[in-house]
């Protein structure tokens, strides 16, 4: 049994010095995200239904094979950012909050890189 | 929790839904949320096709020729929409963040000009990628 209010627990451990970190990661790649949507869906109607080599040809371009790669970057960092906070949100166990996040977090960045070297070997490769 | 103090025991948990009306502005909120948590999901059929692509002219086909299945065109419409809303929604969301359209009514139809934007948007693009 404790008699000290939850103002007295937290007075003096200080800030995190990282408050608007989170929120600004998620802004900057939302706007990054919206040319990069617009530009991946626009090229994505066109190569519907097309053949391997025409997806080939379409990455052997380097500006096309870097907006790709940006775009999965900006995408998973994004969307690991918005899983963090929903997880956050509705998971109230301690274990479960944290095992799930760092789930997201990994899967993230192995989806990440697999999207990624797909894209530079399809770039370099053909 | 037995060290709480009493105060934050039974502590209601807000907000209580079920005595809200549904409107424009919670249920978009929601599927905000809805909408991001799926494209993440979602995401992971564009690494699929990616990783294909990269893989095999066979194996590439084999997954083109799921995208153009029934349960495929569904998937990617559904995905379709996801993605038109939650980019729509989320430009709304930018200009909140510059402190514009926080308003009542602004806020009511910059919501209903992006449901109709991200309907019309997978619509279109539906044809455009069904027509033979």
């Amino acid at each position: 049994m404790s008699f000290r209010t939850p103002l007295g627990r937290v007075r003096g451990l200080g800030s995190a010095k990282d408050g608007t970190h989170h929120w600004w990661a998620q802004r900057l790649t939302a706007i990054a995200l919206v040319p990069l949507t617009v530009w991946f869906v626009v090229s994505i109607l066109m190569l519907a239904g097309a053949e391997r080599t025409a997806i080939s040809e379409w990455l052997a371009n380097p500006v096309t094979a870097g907006l790709l790669v940006m775009l999965i970057v900006a995408t998973f960092h994004h969307g690991q950012l918005g899983l963090q906070v929903v997880i956050e949100d509705y998971v109230h166990t301690e274990a479960w909050k944290i095992g799930l996040i760092v789930f997201v977090k990994f899967a993230a960045l192995l989806f990440g890189g697999i999207g990624i070297v797909s894209v530079l070997k399809l770039a370099f490769a053909g | 929790m037995a060290s709480d103090p009493p105060a934050r025991r039974d502590r209601p948990l807000s907000p209580h839904l079920q005595v809200y009306k549904p409107q424009w502005t919670s249920v978009l909120s929601i599927l905000h949320r809805v909408t991001g948590v799926a494209l993440a999901a979602g995401t992971l059929l564009l690494v699929w096709w990616l990783a294909a692509a990269a893989s095999s002219a066979e194996y590439f086909a084999y997954v083109q020729g799921f995208m153009a299945s029934g349960p495929g065109i569904v998937l990617l419409i559904g995905w379709a929409f996801a993605l038109y809303y939650h980019l729509c929604n989320g430009i709304r969301h930018l200009f909140w963040d510059a402190g514009i359209g926080l308003e009542l009514g602004p806020a009511r139809l910059s919501g209903m000009v992006v449901v109709a934007a991200a309907s019309a948007l997978t619509v279109l693009s539906a044809v455009i990628a069904l027509a033979p």
